[in-house]
């Protein structure tokens, strides 16, 4: 069992929290990681992306082949598409729909959400949104995780269990606005999808 | 249970546990981590591990050897482009040799993610004759990292550890060993050692290259080095460092029908790639950089018929490597079930919103427009984004501190204005010189260094020229009165615009300090900021 994730984003906008959390269910779940990530110039406003692997086996790349990628969870609706050769065949498409515009030729934003609707399985939600409406609009992330969670190898008690331990230090308040977010995007996800 | 740690990090803990006394290194992408992994580690904070910022690769190399000479462990790290600064201690201290184990940590940046070039670091340390080590995953990270200082010690040599971008950014688990400890003061039993007067030189030579027989000895028998067989001898594959990984990755859970030779340690191991050519009728070399192996191994007319590569075709020549590339050289169709949609356009790194940089640029902006010139000359760190859209101020961008020197050498062509932009710490890393070289000559040129109290494009780490820059200047000799400090906020644009544009005028050295901290610098820092400003100003 091999489950192949890209994280996409505009860097600043915290993709790699999604993957800590991932991480540290997956760590916890005795299973293999590899996450590769960037540091350095591209995170500067730039496209940024994660690759993350978990297995129960060995793994060998860092990276991810082309058409091999399970789920691309990304924070901005363009980001995502970016990584679309990565998807494989039937592949899950989770995003936030709110665009992040700082270049001069951004696309249409119906263009971009009528090519993400044109995947089979894609999830396209206001997390931002949804994440404000809790109170917390940093949980965005966790929105999204949540929205995804269905479809990782791992329990929702390990994944709610590793936001626990990684938010900790920022205070009991925080963790359960977090733990919200996650449910909430977890709901959101079954109806969209059904 | 295992730890999750980048290759960085599981390198730096390598370090740790090796019982290093210190690290010296000058921040640099993709290599910053290591240095920051021992600066929050708590055991290198009991164990009084040095652990401080360098003012730049050089010193930071010297330093290092310094600390060996004293007997003990110590480790310099830093990024390709960094070792072009440290090359001269770099070769001299292969003949000189170590005392205390001395590991050379640099990490290369294949595809050029965050650099200008993609220089492969294993030709350094082949110029250098010493040898080195390539980790291919994050456990070998950890391994190779204690062996490099065992190694280091048994041969009096310094060893360098490769490391590439992909590896260094990388989280994987891995498994914690012991931890030894460190060296106690010994000096040199030869007191001529590092003497390197020719006297001296010439035995250090002649010794250095009587040990090349046993760098290759410790390659043969290296855990690092491995044969594994496969049945399908129609080709054979030598993958070193990560490339090993792309290459298995192809396999999925499968062996790999090939012989393989994995490569993590160099001089290469001759009796080994002796074996797989004898056995397999051609050899597919599968490594990330330059085409180093192949280069090698290739006769110099390229007609082996043997030898598939970067050199052949059969690999991109350049870029970094990935299961994809390789994919296709191994013979396997690449298929994927969507290209980019045409609609996505590209995201170019940009200028933090509020960055100071920002707003000297727009007076820079300005005054180019007046001038209808492209004689603006750049420096690395943030300030470089502004080659880039919307700003696009500055045109050229070379290496560390060549901003200041190519503006003087322009102006002595006979340019004007000729206006040099560079960060605090790139000028104290290596602008100071070419400043002081223009002051002799009263050379007409606009220094502006962009003072943000940082090293912001590496992730702000303690600049070494903050609260010190205006000192500097005044002690190399920048006359009192074109030496300027302005802010750079939009609000005093015109007013800039003005200062810079009289600076313009003046015909010899002038500096206009543009100063405001990097909108990235944490709480903590931007107090101890504010200290070191106070203790300035008295």
């Amino acid at each position: 069992m091999k489950t192949n994730i890209i994280l996409a984003g505009v860097g600043g906008q915290g993709i790699l929290t999604i993957a800590a959390v991932i991480d540290t269910a997956a760590l916890a779940s005795n299973l293999n990681i590899k996450q590769s990530e960037v540091h350095g110039m591209s995170q500067r406003g730039g496209a940024v992306q994660s690759h993350l692997r978990i297995s129960s086996k060995e793994i060998h790349s860092d990276l991810i082949p082309l058409g091999k990628a399970d789920i691309i969870i990304s924070v901005e609706p363009m980001e995502l598409l970016r990584y679309i050769p990565y998807l494989k065949k039937d592949g899950l498409l989770v995003t936030d729909s709110n665009p992040f515009e700082n270049i001069a030729n951004y696309p249409e934003l119906k263009e971009i959400f009528s090519e993400i609707k044109s995947h089979q399985n894609s999830i396209l939600i206001d997390a931002k949104q949804i994440a404000k409406d809790l109170g917390n609009s940093k949980a965005t992330n966790m929105v999204l995780l949540g929205a995804a969670a269905s479809h990782l190898p791992l329990s929702d008690e390990s994944l709610q269990q590793a936001i626990q331990t990684l938010f900790e230090r920022k205070g009991e308040r925080i963790v359960a606005k977090n733990l919200e977010a996650f449910i909430k995007g977890k709901e959101i996800a079954t109806e969209t999808v059904s | 249970m295992k730890k999750l740690l980048l290759g960085n990090e599981a390198l730096a803990q390598g370090a740790i546990d090796s019982g290093i006394s210190g690290v010296y290194a000058y921040p640099g992408t993709p290599s910053t981590e290591i240095t920051e992994y021992i600066q929050h580690s708590k055991t290198a904070t009991e164990l009084n591990i040095h652990s401080q910022w360098s003012v730049n690769e050089k010193t930071a190399m010297e330093a290092a050897l310094g600390m060996s000479y004293a007997g003990k462990r110590a480790m310099t790290v830093m990024k390709h482009v960094g070792l072009n600064v440290a090359a001269d201690v770099f070769m001299n201290m292969a003949v000189s040799g170590i005392n205390g184990g001395l590991v050379v940590v640099v990490a290369d940046d294949p595809s050029m993610h965050s650099s200008q070039n993609e220089q492969d670091s294993r030709n350094y340390g082949r110029f250098a004759m010493i040898p080195i080590l390539e980790p291919s995953n994050q456990q070998e990270c950890y391994d190779i990292t204690k062996y490099a200082f065992y190694l280091s010690e048994q041969l009096g040599l310094p060893v360098m550890i490769r490391m590439v971008t992909r590896l260094s950014h990388s989280r994987a688990g891995v498994e914690i060993g012991s931890r030894i400890a460190q060296n106690i003061i010994r000096l040199p039993k030869n007191p001529h050692q590092f003497q390197l007067i020719p006297v001296h030189a010439r035995n250090g030579y002649q010794h250095l290259v009587d040990l090349q027989s046993d760098t290759r000895e410790s390659s043969e028998n290296s855990f690092f080095n491995s044969y594994i067989d496969g049945p399908n001898i129609s080709m054979g594959i030598i993958a070193s460092g990560i490339a090993y990984n792309y290459l298995m990755e192809n396999f999925d859970d499968d062996d790999c029908p090939y012989p393989i030779l994995k490569i993590s340690q160099y001089p290469l191991p001759k009796n080994l790639v002796k074996k797989l050519f004898n056995k397999c009728k051609k050899v597919l070399i599968l490594e990330d950089g330059y085409p180093f192996i192949e280069e090698v191994l290739s006769d110099y007319f390229g007609e082996s018929k043997k030898i598939m590569g970067r050199l052949t075709g059969h690999l991109n020549r350049v870029g970094e490597l990935n299961p994809d590339n390789i994919s296709k050289a191994l013979g396997f169709d690449v298929k994927i079930a969507s290209e980019i949609p045409k609609i996505v356009s590209g995201r170019p790194p940009e200028l933090c919103i509020g960055c100071a940089h920002r707003d000297l640029f727009e007076a820079i902006n300005q005054l180019k427009i007046e001038n209808n010139d492209q004689q603006v000359f750049g420096d690395i760190g943030c300030s470089a984004l502004g080659a880039l859209t919307p700003y696009q101020s500055i045109n050229t961008l070379i290496d560390m501190g060549a901003s200041i020197t190519m503006a003087k050498g322009a102006a002595d062509a006979g340019i004007h204005p000729s206006i040099a932009i560079i960060g605090d710490s790139t000028f104290t890393h290596s602008g100071m010189t070419g400043l002081l070289e223009a002051v002799i000559e009263n050379t007409p040129v606009t220094i502006i260094i962009s003072d943000n109290s940082a090293i912001a494009m590496t992730g702000a780490q303690d600049s070494s020229a903050s609260g010190r820059i205006v000192d500097i200047c005044r002690g190399i000799g920048v006359d009192e009165n074109h030496l300027k400090i302005i802010t750079p906020l939009h609000k005093n644009l015109n007013e800039n615009i003005d200062l810079i544009r009289n600076e313009i005028d003046y015909k010899g050295v002038s500096v206009v300090i543009a100063q405001r901290p990097c909108v990235q610098l944490s709480k903590e820092q931007k107090d101890r900021l504010n200290e070191l400003k106070k203790v300035s100003l008295n």
